[in-house]
């Protein structure tokens, strides 16, 4: 398993989420994409969709099952990860960087379930 | 914590992820499922199968027997060595199992049950046995290991085993070889050329070590079912169980109807829905857009008619979505496949979904 990035805030359904000034980039964790297995096609949300956190966003599918992903953050979507078309293998192979599923411009507070690298982690330790 | 075969330690040795299948912890995949699904149709994969349950059939009326309670029909195996697919009927026609019986001797045929099965199987097997002369063998002392794969002949042929490498060389498609060491089939479920291998528990880690060593790359279930899908093979309990019939379920060839003169459990059932007429048939499903199928979507036909996907995954092979289904019966080449509320173009086509690679 990789190591957790320190810079990213982790979300109970295993969604990670880096914040950069309004812009929230998310994506699934190592863990996820260890659970799914080869993933082979993600459903993307339509850009300018408006969400609240915990909706439902995008799916993930792997040959053996589909994983919805939950918006951890409130807000809209600006960007969706055009390379996951063709190369949905980098969810994989790179979860916490080429891997990432979309951006939300962030509107209202964030929730305060967000967790930390160490509190995710302390989450794996336990399931 | 669930059933384990004699070969729990090397999966877990070599990094197999372990999941539940039919009260067994068996192994998923070993890293990349997909990875070993094309290890299979390009080179040799090895899969430890011994959660399925081999049954001897011993004695006399062992012929007469099978021929009553298969569909298909053991005469049609003319000499010892030979193997056979059939389905094992109720009295409705259902479908309780699928297997292969192997023919070893006059008074021994051999038989492989799906686990999940197993214990069903069996029950009803001895419930029919009435006057047959025979006697019913659950071998729960065996294993069974499937090296799959158009290199597995090749690589099988350098064991240092003479008997071995000359079954090897010597049995064809549907046929099998049986010694005091090993029994061998040429059978599997991934519609590539390979070999079914049975051995003593005792052995069989040495047997999976070896052919490890010799090139097989281990495989798990995860790979088995987009191998066989892609084959056009059904999964039981999915795409097919005690109340569909082999009409319904792309097996009408497995039924041997004639001769006319051999009564056999499910045919009354079966010649009456034949002359009623099948409304369904299982068919297989190409989806024309990215996506994945799943098993239980609806089916949607141009006139407004349903049906149901029994198995779907990705085909690795294809680099698109498959499935099995059950639809009406149609001309139709194309349907519409329900996913998340919404429907997305597919094909309707044959099985197998690949063209199986020639073989020796």
């Amino acid at each position: 398993m990789k190591p957790l990035p320190q810079n990213l805030k982790y979300s109970t359904t295993h969604e990670w989420v880096r914040i950069d000034n309004e812009i929230a980039t998310v994506g699934i964790s190592d863990h996820a994409q260890a659970l799914l297995g080869d993933v082979v096609f993600v459903e993307l949300p339509e850009i300018g969709k408006t969400l609240s956190s915990g909706d439902e966003i995008a799916v993930v599918e792997s040959v053996k099952a589909a994983a919805d992903v939950y918006s951890p953050v409130p807000g809209q979507v600006t960007a969706v990860n055009p390379k996951l078309q063709d190369s949905p293998e980098l969810i994989n192979q790179d979860p916490y960087d080429q891997g990432w599923l979309f951006q939300i411009r962030l509107q209202g507070d964030l929730p305060f379930t967000l967790l930390s690298a160490e509190d995710y982690q302390a989450l794996l330790d336990a399931e | 914590m669930g059933k384990r075969t004699e070969l729990y330690e090397q999966h877990l040795a070599m990094g197999a992820k372990m999941v539940d299948f039919a009260g067994f912890d068996m192994p998923l995949h070993y890293g990349s499922q997909l990875e070993e699904h094309h290890q299979v149709r390009q080179a040799a994969g090895l899969f430890d199968v011994s959660h399925m349950v081999v049954v001897d059939i011993l004695g006399t009326g062992a012929r007469e027997y099978l021929r009553y309670i298969l569909a298909n029909d053991v005469d049609k195996m003319q000499h010892r060595g030979k193997a056979l697919y059939s389905c094992m009927l109720n009295d409705q026609g259902g479908i309780i199992d699928d297997l292969i019986v192997y023919f070893l001797e006059p008074e021994h045929y051999r038989i492989v049950l799906n686990a999940g099965t197993a214990a069903k199987d069996l029950a009803w097997m001895e419930s029919q046995v009435n006057h047959f002369a025979l006697g019913l063998h659950r071998r729960d002392d065996l294993s069974i290991l499937a090296a799959q794969g158009p290199k597995s002949p090749a690589l099988l042929n350098v064991l240092d085993q003479p008997l071995f490498t000359d079954a090897v060389q010597t049995i064809k498609r549907f046929e099998c070889l049986d010694n005091e060491n090993f029994f061998i089939a040429r059978t599997g479920y991934t519609g590539e050329d390979g070999f079914e291998l049975i051995v003593r528990n005792t052995e069989v880690v040495q047997w999976w070590q070896q052919l490890c060593a010799l090139g097989f790359k281990p495989c798990g279930l995860g790979a088995r079912d987009t191998l066989r899908l892609e084959a056009g093979y059904n999964l039981y309990g999915q795409d097919m169980d005690e109340t569909t019939s082999p009409w319904c379920s792309n097996l009408a060839w497995t039924v041997a109807l004639k001769p006319e003169n051999r009564l056999f459990i499910g045919k009354q059932a079966l010649l009456t829905e034949k002359d009623r007429g099948v409304n369904t048939a299982l068919v297989g499903l190409i989806l024309e857009t990215k996506g994945v199928l799943r098993s239980h979507q609806r089916v949607f036909l141009a006139d407004g008619r349903e049906g149901m996907t029994t198995s779907g995954s990705f085909s690795p092979s294809l680099g698109k979505a498959i499935a099995l289904a059950r639809i009406p019966k149609t001309e139709d080449s194309h349907c519409q496949v329900e996913i998340r509320d919404q429907r997305y173009p597919a094909s309707i086509v044959k099985p197998p979904f690949i063209s199986p690679n020639p073989l020796n």
